[in-house]
């Protein structure tokens, strides 16, 4: 009995926590976006999201989020796979992991450079006989950049799945006289699926909701629900509709992780 | 767990130790004193070296906090978490905050200096009889260009942007009253238009400038246009004045359908701690040649009419910046429209930011 009161009294630091900074906050933003413009209460800001306004801004998001997840994806997975065949591997994934110490807003104006009219990238593309593009501000260079700056949470939970898979299994693979593309089709890849699935949690959703940089990448010819959010938030001063796009992306995020389903690991 | 222990305490000494860091470093910044005055303001809006003044000059310890919007400003002033002496929001806010009961009223037998600025910056409509407010800077909204990417082209009408040769060539402020501000202009509305029938008028019209735009972005302009990244910008008088003094092949307009007339006053927020010392600093800035050094340090044109005496001529003669009477009375400061307008104005701005090419 007492052995449980002391189990107990350890959660309750955590229940406070997930209370304050968890529960109460999802409540408020629901409870707002039950509000309109002059403080009455009314449905109004959901039928508001209902027009097509809103609902080409979300399908926008998820058609940009699709994308940064698709070719972080294509390139995360053969990296993690050398990474693990390299002889340092903590070193590479360093490397790798380093530039995202880097502060975001920093990179981004490190890319209006790169990617300027008179940029590095230009420089290259003029060099060697293309000739200047225009780069900067176009759905180009807004996914190059947001897949630079999400890859190394990808490759993070790809690496570590094919890290653990027991070289064993390979081995017995091998012996059964699979090829190589049969291995990683039967064997490796379905091994490290969790991790691509954490992978593409971990980017597609924040990518929902990116919005500094379609403002100084994409120059605001990229329009996300971020974007909407903060505007209703900070310009507009319409909390209850900035709240209630909240609450759909919230609904969005939610339904994306019981479908990927994770939680259901350790299988 | 005698692992995680030695962890716990580390953290907790680690905490410890730069928390008494910190508060060195306050002290000896005087910071911790209680005569402090907390300045609220615009990125690179004020002459440092006038705080330093002001801060020797009374003994008063100066703390500078910036914003890049009024309503980002305005929210934080709302919540009152911080504690500020000072602001320095555009007309349409300070109205707003009048509203909202935000200002607190000046004493003007405090700040005698008052009659230096010009009489045509005072008893403006969004403040009578300046009871709240005090000019700081004013200017407007017009077009900045670079002639020599574009020999030929003039830009003495709003439509002249419309021109189908400029495609991808204009930048334009991520701000709504601007652009349909700037589309209403050009229909020959007033950018205070409150009809809905001519605001969808001024989106159709937007949605034809799009080929002809490059981007939408805020203080990057600035980077953008030095860099010649774009050879037409919807700019600020200010901001038009600080890139032009770095790249002198620029020129800047205010097209004929007129244009926004825009002013900074310094006001008083609910939140200030120290009202005196806030009145202290307002007559010092006002002061003709603190306001004149300030001026050439800002570039922005100032309401002061004895610092506009004592500024250099380059500044004062230039037609650009203190535009004569018959400019400035096309020129509508921006009413504020009531929340529901506002976010009109956002949704119709936003409609447009997603019209693709």
């Amino acid at each position: 009995m007492n052995h449980k009161f002391i189990r107990n009294l350890y959660a309750v630091p955590y229940v406070i926590w997930i209370l304050l900074f968890v529960i109460a906050p999802i409540i408020l933003v629901l409870y707002y976006s039950f509000f309109d413009i002059h403080g009455n209460f009314s449905l109004v800001n959901y039928e508001r999201f209902f027009t097509p306004v809103y609902l080409k801004l979300t399908l926008d998001s998820f058609w940009y989020a699709f994308l940064i997840t698709f070719f972080s994806l294509i390139v995360a997975y053969p990296t993690a796979y050398l990474l693990t065949k390299t002889r340092h591997k903590q070193l590479w994934l360093l490397l790798i992991i380093v530039p995202s110490w880097i502060n975001l807003l920093l990179k981004a104006y490190a890319f209006m450079g790169i990617f300027g009219t008179y940029g590095a990238a230009n420089n290259f593309l003029e060099f060697i006989g293309i000739g200047a593009k225009q780069i900067l501000f176009t759905d180009f260079s807004f996914v190059f950049v947001s897949v630079y700056i999400f890859i190394p949470f990808m490759i993070l939970p790809i690496f570590n799945a094919l890290n653990n898979i027991n070289p064993a299994l390979i081995e017995a693979a091998n012996d059964l006289g699979a090829s190589k593309f049969m291995t990683f089709r039967r064997v490796i890849f379905p091994l490290t699926l969790d991790g691509v699935k954490t992978g593409c949690q971990v980017v597609f959703i924040p990518s929902l909701s990116l919005f500094m940089l379609t403002r100084l990448i994409a120059g605001n010819r990229v329009i996300t629900l971020g974007t909407a959010i903060e505007q209703h938030f900070l310009v507009t001063q319409d909390w209850g509709m900035g709240a209630t796009i909240s609450v759909f992306l919230f609904l969005i995020m939610f339904i994306i992780v019981r479908f990927t389903g994770i939680g259901k690991r350790g299988a | 767990m005698k692992k995680l222990l030695t962890a716990f305490v580390a953290i907790t000494l680690a905490s410890v130790l730069l928390l008494v860091l910190i508060n060195r470093l306050n002290a000896a910044q005087g910071y911790s004193g209680k005569d402090t005055l907390t300045l609220y303001n615009w990125g690179d809006y004020i002459d440092m070296d006038l705080i330093d003044q002001f801060e020797e000059e009374t003994g008063i310890t100066v703390i500078l906090e910036t914003f890049d919007s009024n309503e980002a400003m305005f929210t934080k002033i709302q919540q009152g978490g911080t504690s500020y002496d000072i602001a320095i929001p555009s007309e349409y806010m300070i109205e707003k905050m009048i509203e909202e009961d935000l200002l607190i009223p000046l004493d003007h037998e405090k700040i005698p200096n008052l009659k230096y600025i010009d009489e045509r910056f005072l008893d403006l409509p969004f403040d009578p009889g300046n009871k709240y407010s005090v000019p700081y800077f004013w200017g407007t909204v017009g077009i900045l260009y670079n002639p020599e990417m574009l020999p030929g082209k003039t830009f003495e009408s709003w439509n002249d942007l419309w021109d189908p040769d400029l495609k991808n060539s204009i930048l334009l402020i991520d701000g709504a009253r601007e652009v349909m501000g700037m589309a209403l202009n050009s229909l020959g509305y007033s950018l205070n238009d409150t009809d809905p029938e001519h605001l969808q008028e001024a989106l159709a019209k937007l949605r034809k400038l799009t080929p002809n735009v490059r981007a939408i972005v805020g203080d990057e302009n600035k980077l953008l246009m030095l860099n010649n990244e774009a050879s037409i910008a919807l700019v600020w008088s200010g901001d038009a004045r600080d890139i032009m003094w770095d790249n002198e092949d620029l020129d800047y307009v205010v097209p004929k359908e007129g244009s926004n007339l825009w002013f900074d006053n310094m006001v008083i927020p609910k939140t200030a701690k120290n009202v005196e010392a806030a009145h202290q600093f307002i007559n010092f800035m006002l002061d003709p040649e603190i306001a004149a050094a300030n001026t050439e340090y800002v570039g922005y044109s100032t309401p002061n009419k004895a610092a506009f005496e004592l500024i250099s001529e380059e500044l004062s003669g230039d037609e650009r910046f203190y535009p004569p009477p018959e400019i400035t009375d096309r020129l509508e400061v921006y009413e504020n429209l009531g929340k529901e307008m506002l976010s009109l104005y956002n949704e119709l701005f936003l409609q447009f930011k997603m019209h693709k090419k």
